[in-house]
């Protein structure tokens, strides 16, 4: 299938912090992909990079199969951008701002902007610096929903939204993704991802760290176990796959890579098994470990390196 | 008030730069300013010579009343133009510390921490008062180791400090009433300026008393006398209305909500008119009320002037030894269009600001993030600035026209020569703009390729004028005072034309503008990072 983004280890650094070290993407048109990693982690970097705002040092980047520092002018007429901090002109109103983003892009379509407005409850005659965060959300979100671009580029996009205007949110995604429009969605929330997104990249420290649809993440979880043993657990620490364990006397708690399952479970059997209980993976604990190694194995994200 | 103090910190570690730059430069001044006189007339009678023929309407206009013919009196007078530029400091400093934190949301973050309603005011007005004694401080020093009268220096440094903190706690009342930093900078500006004209309009007339002077805070300040029979109570009427404001400051901010000013804004369109929707029309937006603002000021400060130059006239044809020092001076041009020339010169030092103003203006979109959407739209680079930068070079070269048009209306107007001194008056006002054009090149290259450096452009522009306001008395040599852009324009009108070193001017700019395109094009936009 063709992909609408590939970007191949692009290496971004500000001064000393190298803020993306080697990314890899791959965004097929079409699908709603997920972009996900904790606070610092480069995503916004990354899409900066790709609206050709900021340059790479290294790496292949490809939009449309055009380059995006080069082409940006033409590239950007076939997408639209939510950016993830969205300042207002103080004085110009909701309305305005959504009319000139649009007609900037290369035009938008009247009727669905105002059917977008009721959707999200916007009063657009409301000058920019008297909107709350979440409003301001809905000015940029209304402008980019609203073009005909052939992606939307959405980073962080309802940061601030309420639950409510977070389903209208859903349901536009929904009806972009009917329309055969492809999304880039950057996202802290995982339900919004496990909703939305037909694949999902995960980064951290400026690094993809997986990558595929969510039920090959799936795949990657672990199931937690606790087992009642008959002697002592000699030995299970020390089996690939392992993690977390816990030993209480005859007792273990521990997570094991589901690849590893079988092999931990013949040991345990070996020991004698007298009570088991194990707990099935979830898409949180995959995600939670990945933010957890940002601060515990590698130091945060995007900290100083040696020049 | 909790956290007061360290909110204050705060402000110090952000301003820890730029305060110490402007409030050392400046407060040494006036010490350099003596000690050039002190070397340049040495024997007290030649200095009165000076003084007396430095007596006149126009630069009494200018300058203020000369109120004694001493050193430390003629230091006072000349360096009239420092206390304007501290006064100015101090209130963008204390904008900048109030409404433009609250703006970016800074406020809020600190407002939900241990910290007090008033604290962040405290704060800004702390380093206001930090801000005043330095420059007060290093003022009466300094004039006093250059030999000026001791008492005299006390009174000059107490002028110097009670202008820093009267704009600074006028700045800070202003600040509760808008809802942006920018209308609040341009406010207080605005009455930074109208008390310059008033004291200007009180003082041009002769009358040491004319009640125009006394109601300017700026004349009133300057009716402190320093070296002249000090008035002490000028002082303590000063401090009494800086505390009245503070606490005035401090009781809007406490009845108003955060982020909200009591100014409040009106709904408007729900879609936009088609004549925003490009980035010229977007920048046309944003600069337009800033333009007709210095347009009118143009204006108003052009008939003034061209009428008071008619007066100055008068006055010095009465005394024919004045005559004939000022015709000396200007080496056969008449001295009318000396105090024209004069005045010009004055209004490209402002046409230059505010050129930098309107290039700065594209920095701040930029660092704002609101140039982010435009360029991820179909929109290059090079047309989204190309928007702003319409405005800086043309902007002021239209407020030089107007300038030199009611200048000229005023002058024709007031001596009967009529509507022939339009066209002089306002071909002498368009030799300016490549000079004003240089100015604002700079701040385009600093932008392209040190984009945070870009607001040294006001550094850049504060140096050209202290080199020409002062770099011919600190005896500075000719290629320092050769520096400045403005020292290269001919002296119209009156002298001679000469062409080419504005067409080097203009040569530079576009070569200048062109290499910070360049690097703009092709550096990273900021990312707030
Ligand atoms: N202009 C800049 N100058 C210096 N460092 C920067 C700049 N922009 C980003 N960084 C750094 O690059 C790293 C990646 O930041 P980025 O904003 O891309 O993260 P993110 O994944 O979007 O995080 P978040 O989830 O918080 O939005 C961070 O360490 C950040 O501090
Ligand atoms: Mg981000």
């Amino acid at each position: 299938m063709e992909n609408v983004i590939s970007v191949n280890g692009l290496v971004k650094s500000f001064g000393r912090t190298r803020a993306l070290d080697g990314l890899d993407l791959e965004v097929r048109r079409g699908e709603v992909h997920g972009f996900l990693g904790p606070n610092g982690a480069g995503k916004s970097t990354a899409i900066r990079v790709l609206l050709g705002l900021l340059k790479a040092d290294s790496g292949t980047t490809t939009l449309f199969g055009g380059d995006p520092w080069r082409d940006a002018v033409s590239l950007h007429r076939r997408l639209a951008y939510v950016p993830g901090d969205v300042t207002l002109w103080p004085n110009l109103t909701g309305g305005e701002v959504i009319d000139l983003l649009g007609r900037l892009r290369g035009g938008l379509d009247t009727k669905r902007r105002d059917e977008l407005v009721e959707r999200f409850e916007l009063d657009p005659r409301k000058k920019g610096r008297t909107y709350s965060k979440g409003n301001r959300q809905k000015v940029a979100l209304i402008a980019a929903l609203a073009s005909d671009a052939e992606l939307l580029v959405l980073d962080e996009p309802t940061s601030g939204l309420d639950p409510l205007m977070e389903s209208v949110f859903q349901s536009c995604v929904n009806d972009e993704r009917g329309a055969g429009r492809t999304v880039l969605l950057s996202s802290h929330i995982l339900a919004e991802a496990e909703a939305l997104c037909d694949r999902v990249s995960i980064i951290r420290a400026g690094r993809t760290v997986e990558s595929g649809t969510l039920a090959q993440l799936r795949h990657l979880t672990r199931t937690s176990i606790h087992a009642e043993l008959a002697g002592e657990p000699n030995g299970i620490g020390a089996l690939a796959g392992v993690h977390d364990l816990v030993v209480e006397g005859e007792r273990v708690r521990f997570q094991v890579d589901n690849a590893e399952l079988d092999t931990v479970l013949r040991a345990l059997t070996t020991v004698g098994v007298r009570g088991l209980t194990s707990q099935p993976p979830t898409l949180e604990e995959l995600f939670l470990r990945h933010y957890q190694k940002a601060e515990q194995a590698d130091g945060p994200a995007g900290q100083a390196v040696p020049a | 008030m909790t956290g007061t103090w360290q909110l204050f910190r705060l402000n110090l570690r952000r301003d820890r730069v730029v305060l110490p730059l402007w409030t050392i430069l400046l407060g040494l001044f006036p010490g350099l300013v003596a000690s050039s006189f002190a070397s340049l007339y040495p024997d007290p009678a030649e200095l009165a010579e000076f003084a007396a023929s430095m007596s006149n309407p126009s630069l009494t206009a200018v300058y203020g009343p000369i109120w004694s013919p001493s050193l430390g009196g003629m230091t006072s007078w000349r360096s009239s133009i420092v206390l304007l530029i501290v006064a100015l400091a101090t209130a963008f400093t204390v904008i900048r510390h109030t409404r433009a934190e609250e703006e970016q949301g800074r406020r809020e973050l600190l407002g939900a921490t241990v910290v007090g309603r008033g604290a962040g005011l405290a704060a800004a007005l702390l380093v206001a008062l930090l801000a005043s004694a330095v420059v007060g401080g290093l003022t009466a020093l300094g004039t006093a180791a250059a030999g000026a009268d001791g008492t005299g220096s006390v009174a000059l440094g107490l002028q110097y400090a009670l202008a820093c903190l009267l704009f600074g706690a006028i700045a800070a009342v202003v600040a509760q009433l808008t809802q942006g930093a920018r209308t609040a900078r341009w406010i207080s500006g605005a009455v930074l300026i109208g008390a310059f004209l008033l004291r200007m309009l009180g003082d041009a007339g002769g009358d040491l008393n004319s009640p125009l002077s006394w109601i300017s805070p700026i004349g009133f300040l300057q009716r402190i006398r320093p070296y002249a029979d000090e008035r002490w109570w000028v002082a303590g009427v000063v401090v009494l209305v800086v505390a009245l404001l503070a606490a005035a400051a401090y009781r809007l901010n406490a009845v108003r909500d955060l982020d909200a000013g009591l100014i409040a804004s009106r709904p408007g369109p729900a879609r936009a008119p088609r004549a925003l929707l490009s980035p010229l029309g977007l920048a046309w937006r944003l600069q337009r009320s800033t333009l007709f603002g210095w347009l009118i000021g143009y204006a108003v400060l052009g008939v003034f002037l061209g009428s008071a130059t008619d007066a100055a006239v008068d006055a010095v044809k009465d005394s024919p030894d004045l005559g004939d020092v000022i015709g000396r001076l200007g080496g056969g041009a008449s001295i009318a269009d000396m105090v024209i020339a004069a005045g010009l010169a004055i209004m490209g030092i402002g046409a230059a600001g505010q050129g930098v103003q309107a290039a700065l203006r594209a920095r701040s979109e930029e660092s704002a993030l609101r140039a982010e959407p435009i360029l991820a739209a179909a929109v290059g680079r090079t047309r989204w600035i190309g928007g702003h930068l319409l405005f800086a070079f043309f902007g002021p070269a239209l407020g030089l026209l107007v300038a030199g048009v009611f200048l000229g209306i005023g002058y024709g107007t007031a001596s009967g020569e009529g509507g022939g001194a339009i066209g002089r008056v306002t071909g002498a006002a368009a030799v300016q703009v490549p000079a004003v054009w240089f100015t604002v090149a700079i701040v385009v290259l600093l932008f392209g390729l040190l984009p945070r450096l870009t607001s040294l452009g006001w550094g850049v522009l504060a140096f050209f004028l202290l080199l020409g306001q002062l770099g011919a008395i600190l005896q500075l040599s000719q290629w320092a005072l050769d520096l400045s852009p403005f020292s290269h324009l001919p002296a119209l009108p009156g002298g001679d034309l000469t062409v080419t070193p504005l067409v080097a001017l203009v040569a530079l700019a576009a070569v200048l503008t062109s290499v910070g395109l360049v690097g703009f094009r092709r550096r990273d936009l900021a990312s707030g990072g």
